[in-house]
């Protein structure tokens, strides 16, 4: 599709600019709604409701391409199904939340699945979205092409904005090739051990694709072609896992229905270097992502959390729980606070958009 | 953005003394024949001394430089090695030129944490050579890598030739340092997979200097593949070899390096280098494939068979390193070898979607024939992104204004198919009036805005990369009443 093609969906889009418009005015806020897969992280539960997933559908989808463009309020589960029905996927592996997850609050709120690991975050697959910003204004970024760099990259700014710099109603996202072979491998192995051995594994040109860690037990993923599956998997050893029992672990995750994450108390979500040692904090911990992404449950005190987030070159986001009045995110300091207020006003100077989320604002 | 005339003009001695007060007298170089030096980067065909020329060995005194320009209103124009290609550092008349080349230390390898952190003026290729004892290696390598700075990289979001599988720049980067325009410093990124806030690290790759200052960049390094072999494929028509590398992407392959040349380019390249590449060819694809070597057999098999069913008249498989090199040595010279045909040469950087490729180069040859300018093709064709170079003579009266206009017929072509006008040269200087064609005002509001969140005094490289609105407004006009873009000696910045 060229920018001159009339997009599909205009009018609903004509709409939305028209009730943005009309609450900038009114400084009504607006809430932003998608299928609502996010919601624990979302603060914004003031504001007038805007049902988003009325932006449905496949705009364009060319497999040579690599590229596909959607309406942001489509399932994830149907881009996934198109793709997959020609042999491609969505390379970040995102949440499906049972159909509910849509394309749009993939783009606001996710940050991908196992496959992110080594394939890469949404953000590194976006190539272009329209967007409404808080004036009504309807605005395109990027396009439909792998490289661009006419212009800031307002379109990677979307990705984890939360909705907070404008209505997302239309993406293209770069896709990849179905991997022809996956299996799963086990290792008993402590934390530290775990750590240090799937970091040493990232450092060689092994097909690896996904990983996590509890109670003891590394599994890694690897996807590719037969041949680099079976030299890897000699390489690595281990214990091969049955095709169905390592689907379901890596769905369990990407859908956060493992048992880990329901298990009630303080969630914390820490991205880190992934080489940091185990935490010296109380609680237990699930690791994903070669150690990169380090899901804590542990009462320990939000700021002790923090500053052992901060000292492994990371940050950490409260996903469930704690006392009343912690912030989600990792609050910023100066000069970064009052920037991101700035970039906040550039896109929504009437402040109407999901106020009060991401709540480092 | 910043009017030259916004500020009060602060005088030279007050200027220099107050640079002089934070750096070593030797950084500090007022003699225009030092200047000089400076007055343009890659892009030659733009020049200008800027007022003084500054050249800070840390971050404090890069800090230093920004708040004192910041307090006297000076705008700073920062510099990697000058290899940009849109004119991204080209100084101006009444700004310090900081170059950023003495910020040139590797300052450390975590090969555990498969990273590098680097200061700016560290050489892209010398990040890859301190990594190569740990079996790693920094994956975008644009064709200057041998030259060009990680902080240009960082600034343009450089690309190279194998980006469609590793990405550009902005996807192997974690974490920079970096500096707003009054001196204050942060960060964005992390060392882990992502970082607190927005994400800026998207946002400043690619910035092209407008948004802060870097100072220091961690960037991801990634294994060595163990084996690379390539394929080079003759087509007698460029066309098909369009539908080839759709192809092979369209069965589940992603190359390491998907490369094309049209016929003359391929000639050019061969009376240069000598690659032995077949000169009857209309075009030829450089394919390559990475990783074990049984990756590779797969791999290459598979390509082997689309390139034939193509159509392909001729494949050739590199047998060995020195065989590899050979093939990649004439796409790699593709420019200088170019250069040999014509005494100058206009390269152009735009992206298509890569299924209009056929439609835009029989548009392109025939436009050619038409305003009198050869054209040469090579092209990124994994990833769409084409590098029509046009040859001229600039001793010619008229020659350069002539070319200027069908590169901006080309710039145009490639947004009205569905691309853009710069894959990854930057916009610069050079395409900022083409910037007016991608873009609608209330986008191009934006970018001001973003501008003016960072740099609210307009006093980093002000006047590149995106247009007032007046300018476009202005050029709109001139459309109307002429139809064709106006005169290159009107001021451009």
């Amino acid at each position: 599709m060229t920018p001159s093609t009339p997009s599909p969906l205009a009018e609903i889009e004509a709409d939305l600019a028209g009730r943005v418009a009309a609450a900038a005015r009114d400084r009504t806020p607006l809430r932003l709604c998608g299928g609502g897969s996010q919601a624990a992280l979302c603060r914004s539960d003031s504001g007038a409701p805007l049902d988003l997933t009325v932006l449905q559908g496949i705009i364009a989808y060319e497999p040579s391409e690599l590229v596909i463009t959607v309406g942001a309020g489509t399932p994830l589960t149907v881009v996934a199904d198109a793709l997959a029905a020609r042999g491609q996927m969505l390379p970040f592996e995102p949440r499906l939340a049972e159909g509910r997850a849509t394309v749009g609050g993939a783009v606001a709120a996710q940050r991908g699945g196992p496959r992110r690991w080594t394939a890469g975050a949404v953000r590194d697959f976006l190539l272009g979205l329209v967007l409404i910003d808080g004036r009504g204004q309807r605005l395109r970024f990027g396009g439909q092409v792998i490289k661009n760099v006419a212009g800031f990259d307002v379109t990677r700014l979307q990705a984890g904005a939360w909705g907070s710099l404008g209505i997302i109603t239309e993406v293209s996202i770069k896709v990849l090739p179905l991997p022809l072979l996956e299996r799963t491998l086990q290792f008993e192995l402590d934390q530290a051990q775990a750590l240090h051995q799937i970091n040493a594994w990232a450092g060689q040109p092994l097909p690896l694709s996904a990983s996590s860690w509890e109670h003891g037990c590394l599994r890694v993923r690897l996807s590719g072609v037969a041949a680099a599956v079976d030299l890897a998997s000699r390489v690595m050893g281990g214990e091969a896992l049955d095709d169905r029992t390592a689907a379901a672990h890596w769905a369990g995750l990407r859908e956060r229905c493992h048992p880990f994450f329901s298990a009630g108390g303080t969630l914390w979500r820490l991205a880190l270097r992934p080489t940091a040692a185990v935490l010296e904090l109380p609680g237990s911990v699930l690791w994903e992502w070669g150690g990169g992404q380090r899901w804590l449950r542990s009462d320990a005190p939000v700021e002790q959390v923090r500053r052992a987030a901060a000292a492994a070159g990371g940050h950490a986001e409260l996903h469930a729980g704690g006392p009343a009045g912690t912030p989600v995110f990792h609050p910023l300091a100066a000069p970064l606070d009052g920037l991101h207020r700035r970039i906040k006003a550039v896109f929504d100077p009437a402040g109407i958009l999901n106020p009060g989320t991401p709540d480092y604002l | 953005m910043r009017e030259s005339d916004t500020f009060p003009r602060v005088s030279d001695a007050d200027l220099f003394a107050a640079l002089r007060s934070v750096l070593p007298e030797e950084a500090v170089l007022t003699e225009a024949q030092a200047r000089r030096t400076y007055e343009s980067d890659g892009l030659s065909a733009y020049r200008q001394s800027p007022r003084v020329v500054v050249l800070p060995a840390d971050e404090q005194q890069v800090q230093a430089v920004l708040a004192a320009c910041h307090r006297l209103g000076v705008p700073v124009v920062a510099r990697g090695h000058g290899t940009g290609l849109s004119g991204g550092a080209l100084p101006l008349a009444d700004g310090v030129l900081m170059s950023m080349a003495r910020l040139n230390r590797i300052v450390a390898i975590d090969a555990h944490a498969r990273t590098a952190r680097v200061q700016p003026g560290v050489r892209n290729l010398a990040i890859s050579e301190a990594a190569a004892p740990h079996s790693l290696y920094y994956a975008p390598d644009p064709s200057s890598q041998i030259a060009c700075s990680i902080g240009g990289n960082v600034a343009e979001n450089s690309g190279g030739v194998h980006c469609l599988k590793y990405g550009l720049t902005v996807h192997n980067l974690l974490r920079v340092r970096g500096l707003l325009a009054d001196g204050s410093p942060f960060e964005a990124g992390g060392e882990g997979p992502d970082g607190p806030g927005f994400d800026l690290l998207a946002l400043l790759t690619g910035s092209e200097g407008l948004l802060a200052v870097i100072t220091e960049i961690t960037v991801r390094l990634l294994p060595k593949p163990r084996t690379v072999q390539a394929l080079l494929a003759a087509f007698d028509d460029v066309e098909r070899a369009g539908q080839a590398v759709a192809a092979i992407i369209a069965a589940g392959i992603i190359p390491a390096g998907l490369e094309m040349m049209d016929g003359p380019a391929t000639r050019a390249a061969e009376a240069y280098v000598h690659a032995n590449y077949p000169v009857d060819a209309e075009a030829l694809l450089i394919c390559e494939s990475d990783g074990t070597a049984e990756e590779v057999a797969d791999e290459v098999a598979r390509m082997r068979a689309l390139l034939e069913a193509a159509g392909a008249t001729e494949i050739r498989y590199s047998r060995d390193e020195a065989e590899r090199l050979k093939f990649w040595a004439g796409r790699k010279s593709a420019f200088p070898a170019v250069g040999r045909l014509s005494p100058d040469y206009y390269c152009i950087d735009g992206t298509i979607p890569r299924r209009t490729l056929g439609e835009v180069l029989r548009w392109m040859y025939a436009r050619s024939r038409e305003v009198g300018v050869d054209v040469v093709n090579v092209f990124h064709a994994g990833d769409g992104n084409l590098h029509p170079l046009l040859l001229f003579d600039a001793s010619k009266p008229g020659e350069f204004e002539r070319t200027e206009l069908f590169a901006n017929d080309i710039l145009r072509k490639c947004v009205e198919v569905g691309g853009t006008i710069t894959g990854e040269h930057g916009v610069g200087v050079e395409k900022i009036d083409a910037m007016c064609g991608q873009f609608a005002a209330p986008e191009l509001e934006t970018f001001h805005g973003l501008k003016h969140a960072f740099d609210a005094a307009g006093l980093l490289n002000p006047g590149k990369a995106v247009p007032t609105l007046h300018r476009c407004a202005e050029l709109g006009r001139m459309h109307v009443h002429h139809g064709e873009l106006p005169h290159p000696d009107l001021p451009r910045f």
